[in-house]
């Protein structure tokens, strides 16, 4: 009962876990030099998962604001003010700040999703770098396959 | 500007870089000044900074004025900014070196190398300076991405090492961006220092989740230092990738991750956590004793000289680590002073060992027929590099292994005390082996005085100005740091006896 | 308590063959200047040391702190009895080995004449900075210097031996001093937290306890294997490789001095005889010594090669002063002190001559020395007088030094060891006195036979035989002045005491 209840309370840490380790799995025994760059990507996607995963909270939404919920009072006159009449009176930052009435507890963390927009570009230049070692590989070697070329580094010393 | 001198550190050779990328593919004559103009300005800075943090205190530079937790801060203290000085320190000079050796060895791609150059050092920098855990991912792997590029760049088996690298580089750098989303989960902050103040506020030095997070980064920066046995990618790299690259990085890299081990320890996790709480001291040190022992018993079988001197670089990071594990104030001392000795021994060492490839085109060992007499002064800058790592005084290497077996010997560790002087023995059998073929030479000498000056003739002729210039300098400063070692010692000191280190475990 | 003076002078003495060196590389291709140029270092470091003769025979001591190195430790420079002691044999005996290497070098026409006149101007610098050193850590600092700085004159030659030699010498000499010496420093830093300032009745006790003592004492004395004490002592006959001149100075005088001035040093300075006598652990060095003594003795016997037979000799004789120090007696510390001169000139003569034999006859091997007391008589008459100081008989310097360290062994109770000296000195006396006796009475009919004319020598030049003329007559001056010897090694032991 107990392990079901760990299961099913901390799923995404689970999920996360076996996402992870079939990346590393693939990282360390394929052969084939793009499958382990593809390897590469999952691991790192497990942990992008992860972390997602931590901003999220019971019943909450993703955390953007709609333009209603940071202008409330105006509504659709100042749909209709937008449209060119300048209007005398543009609210400050400290303002609209002031007048918010928001609960943090509504949206999700957007701290998280930030630090991973982050991570998802590390992981594509990683990934950029690892395919154009890949190419160089193959223009130099013959073959993308790490049993081949070792091979060919043993028979040409 | 005085004010802006942390961030200078950081952006003098970044915006060099981009500028480089721009200007640098039609104008190749410009590269080299611009480098070295980058990388001059970031050694100023962090002069300035150095005098700043000795005056003030710690001093903290905050990007686009939002105060920390919020913001991501550059936090500089005696330990960062004398490791910053020395990374800035270490890139010019190898920079002055790569103005023959990087036409020479990429030459058509000097602009790309440049600019490649000047990010790695940027992002090494910022490794250093910054205050913030998940910024010190994201420039760990601005670092590593462009050392990948870096290593590439090379002959044919560079390109594979280079693969390796990247694949257990990312799974280094991943599980420290693991151990770092734990610790967020749980403190809900980012920022180093304020990571330790919730630990201490929340009361969770013994939460489970804090051990897991610590443990994940802990096993990450050991995957980038090459701590044994995680090393593997260490040696092809730093052998077949063109000889600046290793030259650059050979110093930097490990000993920046170990940098990043030690702020950890200290500043993010709390002594306290790593040593009392863990308790894992004796078994750390045993593996840096294993460590030690492994890399040196290596080195002593390569042939090649780069590839001898990259398991050297795996060795010294074993006495880095196993002095920090000690839990000792003045091991921890040591380890600091370690950090910077040992970046200019593996400087002056790789240098030499550029200069012979230049040179002579050939790696192995029995490259250095002679050499005494053909290379006399770039003979000697290699044997002080070479005396410091086997640990003769009044060289820095000396003073290092001074304080590593004093905290040793106060700690009772006696295990690390003996591998230390294994190592320095078979450090010694190493380059006494090379000093020997470059001193005996292939003929063996006849009767009469004159012979030498036929000998000169033939054979490589003395390291341009390019090169011997960084080497020389570099031997100037291992003796330097070394006679001066008590200045640098007491910046160290200052900043580690306010963790209390020892004195909760006696 | 000693009053002291505060001078550079100690600083300068062991500093000037250092500068020497400049003048030495760029006088190079002139030899006779740059030979001027060792000569002039050579007499102002005499002039220097002598110059304080006078102030350590009163009383006080001299000392200059150069600088602090590491926290509580400084660079510092003392001279007192036992530093002036070996000051004096080391600078003096330079001043004769620097005219006997012109002659031998040129005699040979040997390469790379700078290269070798500037290690050895290093050496002697090194040396000087051993017996002046006022701490364990600048001792440590000139012994390693010593070593490196002895490695190319030792590998001279630059051939196969010469490797071979060499890499036994670098291995035996660093793997000690880096394994052994350097930890136990350390140690000794962590435990007392002093200056490691060498005190007169030293300054371990109390802070350490009685089994890490005898480590540390083990650790030390192994560990300054320069002493060449078995089974640490293969190096010093593979160093024989190097040409005569480096064995003279370096081998018979300034390094292996180095190495018992270094253990008598950490006996007396560090330890204390007081308190080595109270814990009673100095006896295990004492009769690794006198093993050390008996089996040398007896593989110099063995040895056809004059320069491997004075090298096993020397073995023999170090322990000798090595012995005197674990004897822990006044007289027996005396004697070991006083030794280290009168050894130190004996020995210098003996590889003189051999030098000198090789110079005039090329000859190695004592089988093929017969006779050749005719030719050379002069050379043989020094070695047959070195010989004497060397087996410890009158009219030569090795009688008193002998004398005091008998003495010495009775009063501290040790009389199975007077019957160790008895054996090793009919050892001594059994290698060495055939040598000169055969050569001017050949058993072969036909070489005893040969008229004696002094216009049918064959002798080396008079650069080579000048300098073993001299030492062999200081030999047995030494015998009839021992005063100031005995004085200067009495300061040490008076303080002790």
């Amino acid at each position: 009962m107990e392990l079901l209840e760990a299961l099913s309370a901390k799923f995404n840490y689970w999920i996360y876990v076996i996402i992870m380790m079939i990346g590393l799995y693939a990282m360390i025994s394929k052969n084939n030099l793009v499958k382990k760059l593809i390897g590469m990507s999952i691991f790192q996607t497990a942990i992008i998962l992860f972390y997602v995963s931590i901003g999220v909270k019971e019943g909450d939404t993703i955390p953007i604001l709609y333009h209603d919920q940071v202008h409330p009072s105006h509504g659709d006159s100042h749909h209709e003010a937008d449209t060119g009449h300048g209007e005398d009176h543009h609210p400050s930052h400290e303002e609209i700040v002031a007048n918010l009435h928001i609960e943090p507890d509504d949206f999700a963390n957007p701290l998280p999703h930030v630090l991973m927009l982050t991570a998802i570009v590390v992981g594509v230049a990683t990934l950029g770098v690892g395919l154009a070692l890949t190419q160089k590989i193959y223009r130099d070697f013959g073959s993308i396959e790490e049993n081949e070329i070792l091979e060919s580094i043993k028979s040409a010393k | 500007m005085i004010d802006q001198s942390p961030a200078i550190i950081l952006l003098a050779p970044f915006l060099l870089a981009i500028l480089l990328a721009l200007l640098g593919i039609k104008r190749e004559w410009l590269c080299f000044p611009l480098v070295i103009t980058g990388l001059a300005i970031s050694v100023a800075a962090s002069v300035v900074t150095l005098m700043r943090v000795i005056d003030e205190g710690t001093i903290q530079y905050l990007f686009g004025g939002w105060e920390p937790p919020f913001g991501i801060n550059l936090r500089v203290d005696g330990l960062n900014a004398l490791v910053a000085l020395a990374v800035s320190t270490v890139s010019l000079l190898t920079a002055i070196y790569s103005k023959r050796a990087v036409p020479a060895e990429t030459s058509d791609k000097v602009s790309q190398f440049y600019t490649l150059y000047l990010l790695s050092v940027t992002g090494l920098l910022g490794i250093v300076l910054t205050g913030d855990a998940f910024n010190l991912y994201v420039l760990i792997e601005i670092s590593a991405l462009t050392s990948y590029a870096l290593i590439g760049m090379g002959s044919k088996r560079a390109t594979l090492a280079a693969y390796k690298y990247l694949i257990m580089g990312t799974i280094g750098a991943s599980f420290y961006l693991l151990g770092v989303g734990y610790l967020y989960i749980k403190t809900g902050s980012l920022n180093m220092y304020d990571i330790q103040e919730q630990i201490v506020a929340n009361d969770l030095l013994g939460s489970p989740t804090i051990l897991v997070a610590f443990i994940l980064i802990m096993v990450g920066v050991w995957i980038k230092m090459a701590f044994f046995p995680l090393h593997a990618w260490l040696p092809n790299s730093y052998t077949f990738g063109p000889s600046t690259t290793s030259t650059l990085l050979g110093p930097l890299v490990t000993k920046v991750m170990i940098y990043v081990m030690i702020r950890m320890i200290l500043t993010v996790f709390s002594p306290e956590f790593a040593f009392d709480q863990l308790d894992w001291s004796n078994i750390i040190v045993w593996m840096s004793v294993i460590a030690i022992l492994a890399a040196s018993i290596s080195a002593l079988a390569q042939t090649s000289l780069q590839k001898m001197l990259a398991f050297l670089i795996i060795a010294e990071v074993g006495y880095m680590v196993g002095g920090v594990w000690l839990a000792d104030e003045m091991g921890i001392v040591g380890s600091i002073y370690h950090i910077i000795a040992d970046a200019f021994m593996t400087l002056c060492v790789f240098l030499f060992a550029g200069i012979i490839f230049t040179k002579t085109g050939r790696r192995d060992l029995s490259a250095m027929e002679g050499l005494f007499t053909k290379m006399p002064l770039t003979m000697v800058g290699f044997l002080v590099g070479a005396f410091s790592l086997i640990g003769i005084p009044p060289t820095a290497g000396f003073f290092s292994k001074w304080y590593l077996i004093q905290g040793g010997i106060s700690s009772g560790h006696y295990e690390y005390v003996a591998a230390l002087l294994i190592s320095s023995l078979i450090n010694a059998v190493l380059f006494f082996r090379i000093i020997e073929i470059a001193y005996f030479g292939t003929k063996p000498a006849e009767g009469h005085g004159h012979h030498h000056e036929e000998e000169r003739k033939d054979g490589p002729t003395e390291a341009s100005f390019s090169m011997l210039f960084p080497l020389l300098i570099t031997a100037a400063l291992l003796i330097g740091i070394g006679l001066y070692n008590q200045e640098v010692v007491a910046i160290i000191t200052d900043f580690v006896s306010q963790f209390n280190i020892g004195a909760t475990i006696l | 308590m000693p009053s002291s003076i505060t001078s550079f002078t100690p600083v300068l003495a062991s500093l000037v063959s250092l500068l020497a060196v400049l003048p030495i590389v760029l006088l190079g291709k002139k030899p006779n200047l740059r030979e001027g140029a060792t000569f002039l270092a050579a007499f102002i470091k005499f002039g220097l040391v002598v110059s304080m003769l006078p102030t350590i025979l009163a009383g006080s001591t001299i000392e200059f702190t150069v600088w602090e190195i590491v926290p509580n430790l400084a660079i510092a420079f003392r001279v007192d009895g036992l530093g002036m002691l070996f000051g004096l044999v080391a600078s003096s005996l330079w001043i004769v080995t620097s005219l006997y290497s012109i002659g031998y070098m040129r005699g040979l026409k040997e390469h790379s004449q700078t290269r070798f006149f500037t290690f050895f101007a290093i050496s002697l610098s090194a040396t000087i900075g051993v017996a002046f050193a006022a701490n364990l850590f600048t001792l440590y600092l000139f012994y390693e210097m010593l070593s490196l700085a002895t490695y190319p004159l030792v590998t001279h030659h630059q051939d196969k031996e010469a490797r071979t030699g060499g890499r036994t010498y670098l291995t035996y000499l660093l793997s000690t001093s880096i394994g052994f010496v350097l930890p136990a420093l350390i140690f000794v830093y962590v435990k007392t937290g002093s200056s490691m300032e060498f005190s007169s009745s030293g300054f371990l006790s109390g802070h350490i306890t009685a089994s890490e003592a005898l480590i540390l004492l083990l650790l030390f004395t192994f560990g300054f294997a320069k002493s060449g004490l078995m089974p640490f002592h293969s190096w010093l006959p593979g160093a024989m490789v190097a040409p005569t001149p480096v064995s003279a100075l370096l081998h018979a005088v300034a390094v292996v001095k180095v190495g018992v001035f270094c253990i008598l040093r950490v006996f007396t300075g560090v330890f204390g005889t007081d308190y080595l006598q109270d814990l009673d652990i100095a006896t295990v060095v004492a009769w690794i010594a006198a093993f050390t003594i008996v089996v040398s003795s007896l593989i110099a016997l063995t040895q056809d090669n004059l320069k491997r037979r004075l090298a096993f000799s020397t073995v023999g004789q170090l322990s000798y002063i090595i012995l005197g120090a674990a004897l822990l007696s006044d007289r027996a510390v005396t004697g070991s002190m006083t030794h280290i001169a009168m050894h130190a000139v004996g020995k210098i003569t003996l590889f003189m001559c051999a030098g000198a034999i090789f110079v005039a006859t090329g000859k190695k091997y004592i089988s093929q020395m017969d006779g050749l007391g005719r030719k050379m008589p002069i050379t043989f008459a020094a070695f047959s007088i070195g010989a004497l100081s060397v087996i410890g008989l009158p009219p030569t310097g090795g009688l008193i030094s002998k004398f005091y360290l008998v003495t010495g062994a009775m009063d501290a109770g040790q009389s199975a060891l007077l019957l160790i000296f008895l054996i090793s000195t009919i050892l001594n006396a059994a290698y060495l006195l055939p040598i000169g006796y055969r050569a001017f009475f050949p058993k072969d009919p036909e070489l005893a036979k040969q008229p004696f004319s002094w216009k049918t020598t064959e002798e080396a030049n008079w650069q080579c035989i000048t300098p073993l003329s001299i030492t062999a007559v200081l030999a047995i001056i030494l015998f009839i002045k021992p005063q100031f010897l005995l004085q200067l090694a009495g300061l040490m032991v008076g303080a002790n005491g």
